[in-house]
């Protein structure tokens, strides 16, 4: 591994950067000699929250499997921005077939690669949310129920994005999208309605189940090298702002996807065989106004006459993600 | 060995010996058999270096099959009738992509109305999927047709369909001589693919091809199923060579010399063809059959060679395509062109209805008069139809069509002729 020695005075914190801590705490991305499974020169739109977390999660794997990785991909962005032929992003073997059976045909590599005795590549498949939650759900389940030896990967952006932004099963209450415009008495994505894959895929009680965003990236690669220890079924669901979807400014994905969990909309945590074991705790919760004013997509939620209402049933889902995943009890604690 | 065994039975050691490596299952009848005892040869250790997976769909099945075999395994499935409609999907992905999976197809009819029965609107709906088709006889070919099967996927990299009867072979029990291991070796090289994941050699496989190079890419599958109809009877032959049996080829001819009247058709129903022309021959009759065993691709030379002196010929099949007639009335047609001669198209043992010798006979008869229709439904029940379309002419709110056509048959569930 290169070395860069530490210019500035700081220490305690993994905010201020890689420089500062010892170099076997550093991130997988410091390193110069990463794997860069996913390299420059793709068309991701500018701010793009599944690029950049594709590419923390994969060359994670890559370290953790010493580069033995085969990756799907189901239809969708991920697939789009990184080809098409005769141009690849891909630095490891990668397949696509359709849309709805990236966890089958991993499942299907999995095996291969068992019967012939390779038991050091391992297979991640990766999907978005419209092609995890929606039509890949079938695939995804019937992988999780046989354990098979696959990391299946969400990024999740919380709606159809590669067609045009339109809703899908992981679509939030409230949002825009082109298929819940924010017109008519309850304008926007209705209530009651969704999933949350992730705890899903805990009620399978595969071996391991985390979710992420992509404003913690070191936890986010230490859930995936994590990941890497179990044999058999594991998920990763990552939390990805789309700022072409969203309506937001392509320098603030980061500041989105914090905002997601410290609003504790988004709650990130770990389970292992169907438990949990870890939440990533949040030191001050934060109104959800502060997460949904700078997304365009709740726009009309802050009109002339701002909906208090739904904003309150909104904070009222971040209250239970809190209660229920136990984000603050750390904080309370202290 | 000769055995006596169920047809499905034969199908799974036929596989067996063919050393899968990948096996995918998920049950629907009637191929439902054959998964069954592979699987028990897995995991009684009979079948060794092969994973034996129970999937939640035939979407997935097909899609752990591309898996597999995009990752170099030799990669097998089986299903019927609503299971392939519900992969389509995948079966299109995986011919697109070349791989080589073998699945057999049972082959069975498609609702609604639901019918578990035989008939073969499943494959034939595939026809255009870029998968090949081999059609079998007999179980005897059914087992054949497998074991070159894989040779012929895995030499040109495009995946094949064995087509079988469902129930009607799939089920009965007939006399198969079943190939040693040796035999299945000398004659089936191992799997080397042409592409293939691998850490070593990184590739990406399946990515988005724009207009630049659509036509080319698909063209090349066309060229190889091309390429599959001089190797299919090459295959025939070395096939001849090892296991000493006729088997597979493109088409068969039976008592075609000097045939006025030539009879196609395709898979078991070629054996109640065959009696009743051999009944016909003795009374003097000058009929043939003509039996096409490869569907796709589709040898249009040896069909015309076979059919361009007789006078009529008479296209026999099991499936129906609703609004214009035929399927493979259509494709034979296409080899005929510019050839005078009359054409009969007759839609036969949809959803199992028994295509019977004496049906056969008055078919055959009135087809040498030139009596039949272009488009004949062999024993349809004229009175039940007219009554519904009366029915459905008179009311609105007519009700579900099959259930008013069931009562006025009068609850015959099991009545076949």
């Amino acid at each position: 591994m290169s070395f860069q020695p530490i210019k500035f005075y700081q220490t305690g914190t993994f905010t201020v950067g890689n420089r500062l801590l010892d170099p076997e705490q550093r991130s997988v991305q410091s390193h110069q000699d990463r794997s860069n499974a996913i390299n420059s020169g793709h068309r991701a739109c500018q701010g793009c929250g599944e690029a950049l977390g594709a590419r923390y999660a994969l060359d994670a794997a890559m370290e953790a499997t010493d580069s033995q990785l085969i990756a799907v991909n189901a239809t969708g962005c991920l697939e789009v921005f990184t080809t098409p032929y005769p141009e690849t992003s891909w630095q490891l073997p990668w397949m696509h077939s359709v849309f709805g059976n990236a966890a089958a045909v991993a499942t299907g590599i999995a095996a291969a690669l068992k019967v012939k005795g390779r038991n050091e590549v391992r297979v991640v498949a990766q999907g978005g949310d419209g092609g995890t939650t929606d039509i890949g759900f079938a695939c995804l389940s019937g992988m999780f129920e046989r354990n098979d030896d696959v990391l299946y990967i969400c990024y999740d952006n919380e709606a159809y994005m590669n067609t045009g932004v339109q809703r899908s099963s992981a679509t939030p209450p409230a949002a825009r999208t082109a298929t819940t415009m924010p017109v008519g008495p309850n304008p926007g994505n209705v209530f009651g309605q969704g999933k949350f894959v992730p705890a899903i895929a805990m009620a399978h009680e595969i071996p391991y189940v985390a979710t992420a965003t992509v404003a913690d990236l070191r936890d986010l690669e230490a859930k995936v090298k994590r990941a890497m220890e179990f044999r058999g079924a594991r998920y990763i669901h990552i939390f990805v702002p789309c700022p072409l979807g969203w309506g937001t400014a392509s320098h603030d994905t980061i500041r989105i996807a914090r905002l997601a969990h410290e609003t504790g909309l988004f709650p990130v945590f770990e389970a292992e065989h169907g438990e949990l074991v870890s939440a990533l705790p949040i030191r001050r919760q934060v109104p959800v106004e502060e997460y949904l004013k700078p997304q365009k997509r709740f726009a009309h939620l802050f009109g002339a006459k701002p909906m208090l209402e739904v904003i309150a049933r909104i904070q009222a889902r971040a209250d239970h993600n809190i209660r229920k995943y136990g984000m603050l009890q750390e904080e309370e604690a202290l | 060995m000769l055995k006596q065994i169920e047809g499905s039975r034969a199908v799974a050691e036929a596989i067996a010996l063919c050393r899968p490596e990948v096996i995918c299952a998920y049950p629907i009848s009637p191929q439902t058999h054959i998964v069954e005892a592979l699987g028990a040869m897995v995991k009684g250790g009979e079948l060794a270096k092969c994973e034996f997976i129970n999937v939640e769909s035939e979407f997935a099945a097909m899609s752990v099959a591309i898996g597999a075999s995009a990752t170099g395994a030799r990669a097998y499935t089986a299903t019927a009738s609503q299971g392939l409609l519900y992969m389509v999907e995948a079966v299109y992905n995986a011919s697109g992509l070349g791989l080589p999976i073998v699945m057999t197809v049972a082959n069975r009819a498609i609702g609604a109305p639901i019918n578990i029965w035989n008939d073969h609107s499943d494959s034939l709906s595939q026809r255009d999927s870029g998968w090949m088709q081999l059609f079998a006889e007999t179980n005897q070919e059914a087992l054949d047709l497998h074991i070159q099967a894989f040779k012929l996927a895995e030499e040109l990299s495009l995946p094949v369909m064995v087509c079988m009867d469902g129930f009607i072979l799939t089920h009965a029990y007939e006399r198969v001589d079943m190939p040693t291991q040796q035999q299945v070796d000398d004659y089936l090289p191992p799997y080397e693919p042409r592409q293939v994941l691998d850490p070593r050699e990184p590739v990406s496989i399946g990515a988005m091809v724009g207009p630049e190079a659509f036509m080319e890419v698909r063209y090349l599958a066309h060229a190889k199923q091309m390429q599959a109809l001089e190797r299919i009877p090459q295959l025939a032959a070395e096939f001849k060579q090892i296991f000493g049996r006729d088997t597979g080829g493109l088409t068969h001819t039976y008592r075609a010399e000097d045939a006025e009247t030539m009879v196609v058709a395709m898979g078991s129903v070629l054996g109640t063809i065959k009696d009743t022309v051999d009944e016909m021959r003795d009374d003097g009759h000058r009929i043939g059959v003509l039996g096409i065993t490869s569907f796709r691709p589709f040898p249009l030379v040896q069909v015309r060679a076979a059919l361009q002196h007789a006078k009529r010929v008479v296209v026999l099949e099991k499936s129906l395509a609703v609004g214009i007639g035929g399927i493979l009335s259509t494709d034979v047609r296409m080899a005929l062109s510019g050839i005078q001669l009359h054409g009969y198209t007759v839609v036969a043992g949809l959803g199992g209805r028994a295509i019977t010798r004496k049906s056969l006979h008055k078919l055959f008869r009135e087809a040498e008069q030139d009596a039949l229709q272009p488009l004949t439904f062999l024993d349809l029940d004229w009175g039940v139809v007219n009554k519904q379309l009366a029915r459905e002419r008179d009311m609105r709110r007519s009700g579900p069509a099959a259930e008013n056509m069931l009562r006025d048959i009068g609850t015959v569930a099991s009545r076949i002729s």
